[in-house]
């Protein structure tokens, strides 16, 4: 098996705000992310796809439909945007990282037809990301 | 949310620490031979880069496997206060018997951290420079507890 790796970055806005708690315990759980005008971050997203590679091609899938996958589902679906209001697939959640990760995930899955989705991490900051991988199969 | 996925946080965290390889098993030149410039008596030190990974259920209610406030004070109060500008083998318990090379590091950082009560840690990761890194996950975790 070999797992291919392709990085993308974006930049979007958002904000964490739960509408089921009161303004001062979105304030105490949240912190600053709770400001309601948003705030933003220059997002990097790496994809690792897993599989053998073809013995004609050498390749496990072909980069270039790799990286017209993610232009399609990711970078104009959330490059440039407020996440919260923006996305309709991170409608009733809160745009962490993590159900960022894992929105990306849903999106990417089936689109991935050569290989296999193996892990999605997405960073936030350079300190902080989250990653997302079949139940499992383990961090690679 | 049961769709078959694990979800996991990393997160960085720094210290700034001098360490001296030496290990009193070996003669004077056969640590030299082993450690190289590493085994100079006066030590030297490192800028340590320590990913903390956890997983756990990302709550419906905050979106979160654990909040990063309470994550940075606990990995604060058990790692950095106790690693940062300090000399690892003069002032922590675990290298007065143990070479401070950067694989027990990464294993005393996995101890200290791993009865965070909010998350499960999965593993830690301490980069000495930029050119190297060493993983744990707490295979042997028993053994070097019971040292």
């Amino acid at each position: 098996m070999v797992y291919l790796t392709r990085k993308i970055e974006f930049s979007a806005s958002h904000l964490y705000h739960n509408p089921a708690l009161t303004a001062e315990e979105n304030r105490r759980i949240f912190g600053k992310c709770n400001n309601p005008h948003g705030h933003g971050h220059n997002y990097t997203l790496e994809v690792t796809v897993a599989g053998e590679p073809d013995p004609v091609t050498g390749m496990v899938l072909d980069l270039k439909e790799l990286k017209e996958i993610l232009e399609r589902e990711i970078t104009e679906r959330m490059d440039h945007r407020f996440l919260n209001y923006e996305v309709p697939e991170l409608q009733g959640l809160i745009p962490t990282c993590e159900n960022i990760a894992r929105v990306i995930w849903k999106l990417l899955d089936p689109k991935i037809t050569q290989g296999r989705l193996h892990k999605v991490r997405l960073y936030e900051t350079a300190d902080l990301f989250a990653e997302c991988y079949r139940n499992g199969a383990g961090a690679q | 949310m049961s769709d078959g996925l694990k979800v996991e946080l990393g997160r960085r965290y720094r210290f700034s620490a001098s360490h001296r390889l030496h290990s009193p098993q070996l003669n004077e030149q056969e640590n030299w031979r082993v450690y190289g410039k590493c085994n100079n008596p006066y030590g030297h030190g490192h800028n340590y880069v320590v990913e903390v990974t956890m997983s756990g259920r990302v709550d419906p209610a905050t979106g979160m496997i654990v909040n990063l406030a309470d994550l940075d004070s606990f990995v604060e109060r058990e790692v950095i206060e106790a690693f940062d500008h300090k000399s690892l083998n003069e002032d922590l318990a675990a290298f007065r018997e143990r070479v401070p090379t950067t694989e027990y590091v990464c294993m005393e950082i996995y101890r200290r951290l791993k009865s965070f009560p909010l998350a499960k840690l999965e593993r830690v990761r301490v980069q000495e420079t930029s050119n190297n890194a060493f993983e744990y996950a707490g295979e042997e975790i028993q053994s070097l507890a019971a040292v």
